[in-house]
């Protein structure tokens, strides 16, 4: 025996008061988990390349199309530097339950507009030759296990083929990486040239304008300039950065940030209080053990460190239990929600600063018992019954 | 050349202060335990006698006087020097056992030797000859609420020896016990005394353990009657 194991014991002496605490904590470490790599998956869409870039898309809302001329419209204003542009294809891997974040776009535009996307010289060279051929993100090519050279199907559950098949042949080009924008890496890209080409709707039509500027300070002016050249026509457009774009995009979950960090904070308030209640009252049921143990010489910072010991060993359990539980289920989300969802993963920060909050709340909650069990008075404790 | 004491005490005072009234129960006490005596302190409830045994366990302090141990004061030790210094030199022993109710019998013995620095084999071997010696060798995976009243006793006993310790402490040991059990308790203190020497102090209300042991303190009002037992 030794004193872990009396530490132990004493934690599992009541099943179900000890398993109604751990459920408490296990609940509030798996919103913790969740909702924070949730939130941070948002967050991480906000980055520097995003706040550089304007985004153009039809003013009613972004699903509706702008002509495809507009780009060269766009690139006759003074400031503007690249414009691509992009089209939501809706495609999806074998089956509709595999969707894929797949856009038709101008591939020599777009890599220059998304100048952090990296990719070898000689598969860059494929793709911009080959009009049937695709740029696949790293983490979709990993997801289905895709190599260059590969040739795979892809439907689409919006556009027909013209030549009535059902689904497109692609030849796997490239396989890039975007270190900086990770959620690119969920992507995968076709040539719009090929798109027009084989649909049977939808032709000369974007969803998006993307382009660079010479410089962000300007971008308030040039989206102005550019919203102008397209007034009163039958498109009307609205511009913004791409960064604002994207938490447009995400309006609706936005405030879900504020919410999570509410739903959190009062999951943690509330099993401060239920664990730090209980533990006071299990160790004030020890009160004559306690008084035992320091008449047969055990200290009284022995005993702190053993009541402080039993509380964070109950929080870390629970707060594994929960981050563990919440890993699991951020993947499954992340899968399921792949492209923008690719960055919903269980990040070492997370669960660490999971265990963090584990270890305070472990000694908050064993603060009090701790330090009234190494303070109480041997001949007090016995006298009680 | 004198006797070894294992207790000296010298002009013992003990009060309990309550708001405005205090409470005296021991003023200017001497008393003196020889190294190997067994001694019966009885007395009417009240009297002081659990207060004075945890004066000599350095679980409590005298309001003012001295309490030498081997001729040494304790009373002026620091609770950390306390806590050491009843971890070698004390056993205490309960009218209600006072056993980890989560621990076995062979586990709540062990439970002293976690301070000291004897490694697990060690602490085995001293476990097992402390049950053996009260008579529990097979029951020392039991837990507290699988034995009965006497069971659980001979486990405080025996945890209460296994470091060793020149003094056993018994506040009432055999208050809760039927007479033939607490007859069984009263001959393992005998043994302890006789075949290894240690010092014994039983507060009682049975009259009885005077028959074991060598003298009877009563003490009535703080003050100590001597009466030396009948062998
Ligand atoms: N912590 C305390 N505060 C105030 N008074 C106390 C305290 N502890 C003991 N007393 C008082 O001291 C007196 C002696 O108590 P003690 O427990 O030593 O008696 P006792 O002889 O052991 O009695 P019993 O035979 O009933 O066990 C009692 O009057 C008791 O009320
Ligand atoms: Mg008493």
């Amino acid at each position: 025996m030794n004193q872990a194991l009396l530490v132990a014991k004493n934690l599992s002496r009541r099943k179900l008061r000890t398993s109604l605490m751990l459920v408490a904590i296990f609940i509030a470490f798996f919103l913790y988990g969740a909702l924070e790599c949730f939130n941070r998956a948002f967050h991480s869409s906000e980055n520097s390349g995003a706040a550089e870039r304007l985004v153009t898309v039809n003013r009613i809302n972004f699903t509706m199309p702008l002509p495809v001329n507009y780009a060269g419209r766009v690139r006759q204003v003074e400031g503007v530097t690249s414009v691509s542009y992009q089209s939501w294809f809706g495609g999806y891997y074998q089956d509709q339950r595999q969707p894929l974040f797949m856009f038709a776009v101008d591939p020599v535009s777009y890599l220059e507009v998304y100048s952090g996307i990296q990719l070898p010289a000689e598969q860059r060279r494929a793709w911009l030759t080959n009009r049937s051929a695709v740029a696949v993100g790293k983490t979709t090519a990993a997801k289905y296990g895709w190599k260059v050279g590969d040739r795979v199907p892809i439907a689409s559950n919006i556009y027909l083929r013209k030549d009535g098949a059902k689904a497109w042949e692609f030849d796997i080009a490239a396989i890039f990486s975007d270190p900086d924008d990770t959620a690119r890496e969920g992507l995968i890209m076709m040539s719009h040239d090929y798109f027009d080409e084989t649909v049977t709707f939808g032709r000369d039509q974007v969803n998006m304008l993307v382009f660079s500027t010479v410089s962000p300070k300007r971008n308030d002016e040039i989206a102005k300039a550019v919203d102008a050249l397209f007034a009163n026509s039958e498109a009307e457009t609205s511009t913004d950065t791409a960064a604002a774009f994207n938490r447009a995009f995400v309006a609706q979950l936005g405030n879900i940030a504020l919410i999570i960090t509410l739903v959190v904070a009062t999951a943690f308030a509330a099993i401060l209080m239920i664990v730090g209640n209980t533990m006071v009252m299990a160790v004030r049921e020890r009160t004559r053990e306690i008084g035992v143990l320091k008449t047969l010489g055990f200290r009284g910072s022995t005993i702190l460190s053993q009541i402080l010991a039993e509380s964070l060993l109950l929080a870390l359990l629970g707060a594994v239990l929960g981050l563990g539980a919440a890993t699991l289920a951020v993947a499954a989300a992340g899968k399921f929600i792949q492209g923008f969802g690719s960055n919903m993963n269980m990040t070492a920060g997370v669960f660490l600063g999971g265990v963090g909050w584990a270890l305070l709340l472990g000694l908050v909650t064993g603060a009090v018992p701790a330090w009234s069990g190494m303070r109480l008075q041997i001949a007090t404790a016995l006298g009680r019954r | 050349m004198s006797d070894p004491f294992s207790f000296q005490l010298r002009q013992v005072s003990k009060r309990f202060v309550k708001g405005k009234e205090t409470i005296t129960i021991f003023d200017g006490l001497d008393l003196d335990i020889p190294a190997g005596d067994f001694v019966a302190i009885m007395g009417p409830s009240g009297s002081g006698k659990t207060t004075l045994l945890n004066l000599l366990g350095g679980i409590d302090h005298v309001t003012s006087g001295e309490i030498l141990f081997d001729d040494r004061r304790v009373d002026t030790l620091t609770e950390n020097q306390l806590s050491a210094w009843r971890a070698a030199n004390v056993g205490f022993i309960f009218q209600f056992y006072n056993l980890m109710p989560v621990l076995t019998a062979a586990q709540n013995v062990e439970l002293p030797l976690l301070l000291t620095n004897l490694g697990r084999k060690e602490r085995r071997t001293n476990v097992a000859t402390a049950l053996e010696l009260v008579g529990l060798s097979d029951r020392a995976a039991h837990y507290p609420r699988e034995m009965s009243g006497g069971q659980q006793q001979r486990v405080a006993i025996a945890r209460a020896i296994v470091s060793d310790p020149q003094v056993l402490l018994c506040d009432e040991p055999t208050g809760d016990l039927d007479r033939s059990t607490a007859d069984e308790v009263l001959g393992i203190l005998k043994l302890l005394n006789q075949e290894h020497g240690k010092t014994v102090v039983v507060v009682t209300h049975d009259p009885e353990v005077t028959r074991h042991t060598r003298r009877t303190l009563h003490l009535n009002k703080g003050v100590f009657e001597e009466k030396t037992a009948l062998a």
